[in-house]
């Protein structure tokens, strides 16, 4: 296949050849691609903000700055991460079987649904207590995105039907059936919100220990970030350290080996679709009672769940990786909304994307200029 | 060389040169594999030349060659006596050659005109389809392949479509056709029908080349045959009409005995594996066996003999569980296998080496770690309570890297930068580790080199001293003979005899009986034969 797919581009006497490698490069290469990718993708927004008419410089110090500047900004940027990162861990699991979950959007919102009817259906009565609210919340939650990923899985490991589809449609579904509850069931004197939830259902935040330890005054991280880090820690234990990540491994590298080894590939299907709709649906959880603090469409259904995808594909699906690429993610949605609402900073966004994903290119391929004077 | 050294003139001069194809000395070299060595191979105007050899033997590298897909290592290629140098497919077309590769390259949802047009530099904008209709449909005419221009190619055959694809190739302006395994897809009456055309096709001077291994259809369609074996040509542009099918096998499958294998003497146990009247049908619905009925004891190397597609890789498949049986039970000491899952085979020790190493028996991108647990992660003490034992693990694979002799830097190395023969080191290691009790091995030294060969011989030989009962798949009779203690031969899904090998040189009586099994006829009627002719 080398032949085939040997491109030829000629400048005059010279022209450059891109040949497949055949061996495995040096362990510093791919690191080492991938800040070179940053740096270009940074490189190319300044000259776009300058085409804008901005400063490079000063607005990446900005940037910086709105996002790192103190321990208040740091919180605001581990807040925005906390969603990214359990959306993040979602996909992370089904792309590693090679199952394309694009609805974690959905399971999102669905977890912020199932944690919310806990509260709002009044099933506990509002002065419950702290212990029993946020673990029920967090069951329902994860339950709540388990459905939401079941359904999928379900089609696809009984009528093969396209994950990608079926998935990105119960997207859209979500979001009308948290409409409905909020206009109609739920709503708050007529708002398209529900009523603020009891403080006994709000997760602990930092800034709830003020009184003890005033520097913590006004730090709004609350303890989905602990929720993320802790499941962040066990998917990778999961994915390398277990059996059942051991099959989900070979299933994803090649399904044929898998089915020759014994692996159920029908019934995998079903569990890792489950177990990334519960993650990301514990990440809705985490945003409606540690942030939003009532159930409301705009600030869930805010795209964590599409981000969730770029950021467990940086991250090599790596589950320790994503803590951190999120929490760069969440800083650049966070900064972008100083500089400017929308524009410019989704459009740095994208351009890193696109930088990085296209450097995967060089890991793969060795480019190479002859001379082809010489050849001849 | 960006630019192809394509001949001027295309259309056949008044001195025209005996070979419309010509390749000689070719070699091509796959990391690992000579896929060609040294192969000469040349092609007449107006005939059907057959290119014959089992898997792996190299016709489909040496025609990828021709059809521009890959380049050769070294060797001359020329077309109508001028030299060419093909840099792409493209190329290869231009100078009128045209490959239909076994799986179609087709546009379900578009029509067989759009079909055949895609991809054209003239026209680029198509304004007036059915103008392209009626040329298309006059082109069919011609050479007998009527097929529907506006029809789409979902609704059509698949021996339509086969059509579909020649057209394009002849719409290109294709003069030499390169069909690989065109009968593969088609059922015996469609056959039939491609030979009448391929007939109509050589009548109007085109040229063939004919890639198969079914030596029937060779005999009946080809002019001439050239034989390779493993990269190397056995027979050179051969009259097909002097050959029988059983010369053809010979020259295909080789027998030259491997002699320098110690196999000792074995005690015979009981019977470990038990097949009885299995029927299953292959990936198209189609019955590929029908009602084979064999046993392997403990202590004995049993092979099956048979050109490729005979039912060989379904019955290794139903026997570990790959498949559904759909008649028949097969039991493993006693204890009904057939229609269970892979697992309940692995737990009562049976192994399996698989046909397709990298597609089949490995995860090109997981660890040699990870790919020698493949088959008992589940167990303890690699794994206990769902959690894998890691460094237990990578034990266990130094372990079998120090054992088996596989030449790799780490045991984290991806198994895909593995050469061909570490990759089936990396594979026996793992099955045959476990102490297996029965063992399938299908075409366990395909693509090997003669080093690696001798050692998966010498550790399937130690497996039968182990006391294992071993059933042999492969289509070299040479390797069969030299480590079989008795051969089944496997023919369109039944068994046509059964035979015994004695130690020593075998009788070539015997290598004969076995070729006439191979192509169809069963004992019974050869013992009668026999008789007649010795008596």
């Amino acid at each position: 296949m080398a032949e085939k797919t040997k491109l030829f581009t000629r400048i005059k006497f010279y022209r450059i050849r891109i040949e497949p490698r055949l061996s495995e490069p040096p362990a510093w290469y791919p690191p080492l691609i991938s800040v070179g990718a940053l740096i270009l993708a940074l490189i190319l927004g300044g000259i776009l903000i300058k085409l804008a008419g901005g400063d490079p410089i000063r607005s990446y110090a900005h940037i910086a700055k709105a996002s790192f500047g103190n321990i208040g900004v740091i919180s605001d940027t581990i807040v925005k991460a906390t969603p990214i990162l359990m959306t993040a861990l979602a996909c992370s699991i089904a792309f590693r079987m090679k199952l394309w979950n694009i609805g974690a959007e959905g399971q999102f919102i669905m977890g912020a649904f199932g944690a919310s009817a806990i509260v709002l259906t009044k099933v506990l009565p509002p002065e419950t207590s702290r212990w029993v609210f946020i673990p029920l919340m967090m069951l329902a939650g994860m339950a709540g995105g388990a459905i939401w990923g079941f359904i999928p899985g379900y089609l696809k490991a009984k009528f093969n039907v396209n994950e990608i589809i079926s998935s990105l449609m119960l997207n859209y579904i979500a979001v009308a059936w948290v409409n409905f509850w909020i206009f109609a069931v739920w709503t708050e004197a007529g708002f398209q919100m529900s009523p603020k939830f009891p403080l006994n259902a709000w997760l602990p935040r930092l800034t709830d220990y003020a009184q003890n330890i005033p520097a913590l005054s006004g730090l709004t991280t609350h303890m989905g970030l602990l929720f993320g880090i802790l499941a962040a820690v066990i998917l990778w234990l999961v994915v390398f350290r277990s059996c059942w990540g051991y099959e989900i491994r070979l299933i994803g590298d090649n399904p044929q080996a898998a089915r020759y080894a014994g692996v159920n590939i029908a019934k995998n299907t079903l569990l890792v679709m489950m177990l990334s709709g519960a993650l990301a649906g514990l990440g809705g959880m985490s945003e409606v009672s540690g942030m939003v603090h009532r159930l409301q469409t705009a600030p869930i259904a805010a795209g964590y769940g599409f981000t969730g995808i770029i950021v467990a594909w940086l991250s090599k699906l790596n589950p320790l990786a994503i803590i951190f690429v999120s929490i760069l993610f969440g800083a650049l949605i966070l900064a972008g909304r100083e500089i400017q609402p929308s524009g410019v900073p989704k459009m740095i966004q994208g351009i890193i994307l696109v930088c990085l994903i296209a450097s995967d290119f060089l890991l793969r391929y060795r480019v190479r200029i002859v001379n082809t004077a010489e050849e001849k | 060389m960006a630019q192809p050294n394509l001949p001027n003139n295309p259309d056949p001069s008044p001195a025209q040169p005996p070979f419309v194809v010509e390749m000689r000395g070719i070699v091509k070299r796959f990391p690992g594999v000579l896929a060609n060595d040294h192969v000469d191979f040349e092609l007449r105007p107006g005939e059907i030349h057959a290119l014959l050899g089992e898997n792996g033997a190299g016709k489909s590298t040496l025609m990828n060659v021709l059809a521009g897909l890959y380049r050769q290592d070294s060797g001359v290629i020329k077309i109508n006596g001028v030299p060419v140098t093909f840099s792409s497919p493209r190329d290869a077309i231009n100078a009128g050659i045209g490959m239909i590769h076994q799986h179609f390259m087709l546009v379900p949802s578009q029509t067989v005109t759009e079909n055949i047009l895609l991809g054209l530099d003239n026209p680029r904008f198509i304004l007036n389809l059915s103008r392209y209709d009626s040329k298309i449909a006059e082109l069919g005419k011609q050479f007998g392949l009527e097929v529907d221009p506006r029809a789409k190619i979902w609704q059509l055959s698949v021996g339509e479509q086969q059509r579909v694809e020649i057209l394009k190739m002849l719409y290109r302006g294709a003069n030499v056709l390169i069909m690989d395994e065109p009968t593969a897809v088609l059922a015996p009456q469609e056959i039939e029908g491609l030979f009448s055309i391929l007939r109509s096709m050589t009548a109007q001077g085109k040229s063939i080349i004919f890639i198969s291994h079914k030596l029937n259809e060779i005999t009946a369609i080809a002019d001439r045959v050239t034989v390779l074996r493993r990269g190397k040509v056995t027979a050179a542009g051969q009259p097909a009409r002097g050959l029988t099918r059983q010369q053809l096998a010979n020259l295909m499958v080789g027998r030259d005995v491997i002699f320098n294998l110690e196999k000792k003497p074995v005690q015979r146990g009981e019977v470990v594996l038990d097949i009885q009247d299995v029927h299953a049908d292959n990936d198209k619905g189609l019955p590929a066996l029908r009602g084979v009925s064999i046993n392997v004891c403990a202590g004995e190397i049993v092979g099956l003999a048979g050109v490729a597609g005979n039912g060989q890789r379904e019955l290794s498949q139903v026997i570990t569980g790959l498949r559904k049986c759909k008649q028949g039970r097969i039991y493993l000491n006693g204890e009904t296998v057939s229609n269970r899952s892979v697992i309940f085979g692995i737990q009562r020790g049976m192994a399996y080496i698989p046909e397709d190493r990298t597609h089949v028996g490995t995860a090109p991108n997981l660890s040699v770690t990870d790919n020698v647990i493949m088959r008992k992660y589940r167990q303890s003490p690699i794994s206990q309570y769902g959690l894998l034992n890691m460094p237990l693990a990578v034990k266990y694979a130094n372990e079998l890297k120090q054992a088996y002799d596989i030449i790799v830097p780490h045991v984290s190395t991806p198994v895909r930068l593995l050469s061909g023969g570490n990759l089936q080191r990396v594979i026996l290691a793992r099955e045959i580790s476990g102490q297996p009790q029965f063992m399938v091995a299908v075409q366990p030294t395909r693509g090997l080199d003669v080093g690696a060969i001798e050692g998966v011989h010498r550790l399937l030989l130690a497996q039968r001293e182990a006391g294992a009962a071993i059933l042999l798949i492969s289509e070299e009779l040479e390797e069969l003979l030299s480590l079989s203690d008795r051969i089944y031969v496997i023919y369109e899904g039944k068994i046509m005899g059964e035979v015994k090998i004695e130690p020593g040189e075998p009788d070539p009586g015997l290598i004969e009986t076995i070729g006439l099994m191979m192509t169809g006829t069963p004992l019974e009627q050869i013992e009668q034969q026999g008789v007649r002719v010795h008596g």
